[in-house]
């Protein structure tokens, strides 16, 4: 296989708009051919879109709205991790010699169909994310005694570092008590520990290393991919202390890229709910199992930006085809050094954690300065 | 599908079931999902186990199972409930979604 190397990124301010699905990925496109030296429309071969808007031929409309004709285009669905699936899907033709330079793009609008799975049956009229993230919720704090406090720092933590994070939905921090005090959806979840379905666009360009060269002086290279699906119901989550897909997932991303947590200086995981990021930590080995609560509070404590530094989706906002997508801008923001306020000093080793429905499917990248 | 919503509608909960591989199919579907072959429905049992339990609005939600390997979120009625413990469903329905009771 080739190497793969991220060279350009994008993306657009996360929020409620007006602005057709369309308009907000080309947005998101443009910062990228002003400032990759070198990149023109006809050095693109691949455009991928990831979206869950149910849109016919739209990396086709994509392409000539941005003025490619690429060799291989299509869309990539995988609800909340369908960003992360297309840009795998991209480092596959690229890899493999099938295509050079490839364009991922994805967005979704917060009134999109697909935030729901109305296919799993097994949740009965309970369908709704927020009672799979309950059930999370009830056995860890069972079998680990996690406190509402500890997963109020959580949200704390994330909504902080998204104040740096100029494209976050949320512009304002939140207390502890804010959190404790806000709605209650169930005995142990409350609308703060939850992110928020919203507008926002995010695209990469990844390519060939001998083309790498010709689009920047500082390229990310993709070193590890893990990507497992178990299922599509939840309630074939056998554990609901851990995510088994997400297990799965950063065992091979780490195995190909030879690295182990202890490695990682920086990451983005899918903290969809605030129990999400604490069983994350625990099951891609930054912290023993029953330990993620202590993480998360000493990351709070100490103001250390290592985990979600652009707010994770609590903080930046869920608009789904784009959240993976936005997950690796971070990153690669983060290991070249630009990543403004938010920046975690000398990082050179990253990892992204996108999940979907529940945890019934998980993809990990392992990005690399 | 409809022959599994008729029957909850009709509080009666039948699963997709493949004779050859002697398993339930969950969620119902016309193939079974280790050997592809034909599946009938067969009655699911009435008792279950609870598996985790949360609340809304002072009423329990939960995950139980039945014939150890056909998971469901339902309703559940009771107090102080504990995972492990014995469930019996009380009443199943169809309402554009299954809905099952436990107590
Ligand atoms: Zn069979």
């Amino acid at each position: 296989m080739k190497k793969v190397a991220i060279t350009a990124v994008g993306v657009t301010k996360f929020n409620k708009s007006e602005k057709p699905l369309e308009s907000m990925m080309l947005s998101s496109i443009r910062p990228i051919f002003e400032n990759a030296k070198n990149l023109e429309q006809d050095d693109i071969d691949v455009v991928l879109t990831s979206t869950n808007a149910n849109r016919n031929y739209l990396a086709n409309i994509i392409s000539e709205l941005s003025g490619i004709k690429p060799k291989i285009s299509h869309s990539v669905e995988s609800l909340c991790n369908s960003g992360t699936n297309s840009l795998v899907s991209a480092y596959a033709y690229v890899s493999s010699g099938l295509a050079d330079v490839a364009l991922v793009v994805g967005a979704d609008k917060a009134d999109n169909p697909g935030l729901v799975l109305n296919w799993d049956t097994s949740r009965g009229e309970y369908r709704h994310p927020i009672f799979w993230s309950s059930m999370f919720t009830s056995a860890h704090m069972r079998k680990y005694g996690t406190t509402l406090e500890d997963l109020a720092y959580v949200s704390v933590k994330n909504h902080r570092n998204a104040l740096d994070n100029p494209h976050a939905y949320f512009e304002k921090p939140f207390s502890i008590d804010d959190v404790m005090h806000s709605k209650r959806l169930t005995e142990n979840l409350r609308l703060l520990d939850c992110s928020m379905p919203c507008d926002g666009a995010a695209a990469v360009v990844i390519c060939s290393e001998e083309k790498a060269k010709k689009f920047t002086d500082m390229p990310i290279w993709i070193s590890g991919i893990g990507q497992k699906t178990i299922s599509a119901s939840f309630t074939k989550n056998n554990d609901l202390t851990s995510m088994e897909s997400t297990k799965s997932a950063v065992g091979d991303a780490y195995r190909m890229s030879n690295k182990v947590a202890g490695d990682i200086d920086v990451v983005e995981l899918h903290d969809a709910f605030s129990i999400c990021e604490i069983i994350e930590l625990e099951d891609m080995g930054f912290c023993q199992n029953g330990q993620g609560s202590k993480l998360v509070r000493d990351l709070h404590d100490t103001n250390n930006k290592k985990v979600n530094p652009r707010g994770g989706l609590i903080g930046a906002g869920h608009p789904l085809g784009a959240t993976g997508i936005a997950q690796v801008v971070e990153i690669c923001q983060q290991l070249s050094g630009k990543a403004g306020k938010r920046q975690v000093d000398g990082a050179q080793t990253g990892l992204v954690h996108n999940m979907s429905a529940g945890s019934t499917s998980s993809t990990v990248l392992v990005l690399e300065s | 599908m409809t022959r599994f919503e008729d029957e909850l509608r009709n509080n009666n909960f039948v699963c997709s079931y493949c004779m050859k591989c002697q398993h339930f199919v969950w969620p119902t579907s016309e193939f079974c999902n280790k050997c592809l072959g034909d599946v009938t429905w067969k009655q699911v049992s009435k008792d279950a186990k609870l598996v985790e339990v949360s609340s809304k609005n002072g009423k329990y939600f939960c995950i139980a199972e039945f014939e150890g390997n056909i998971r469901v979120f339902g309703s559940l009625l009771g107090n102080h409930p504990r995972p492990d413990q014995n469930l019996i469903l009380e009443k199943c329905s169809y309402d554009e979604r299954p809905q099952f009771v436990f107590k």
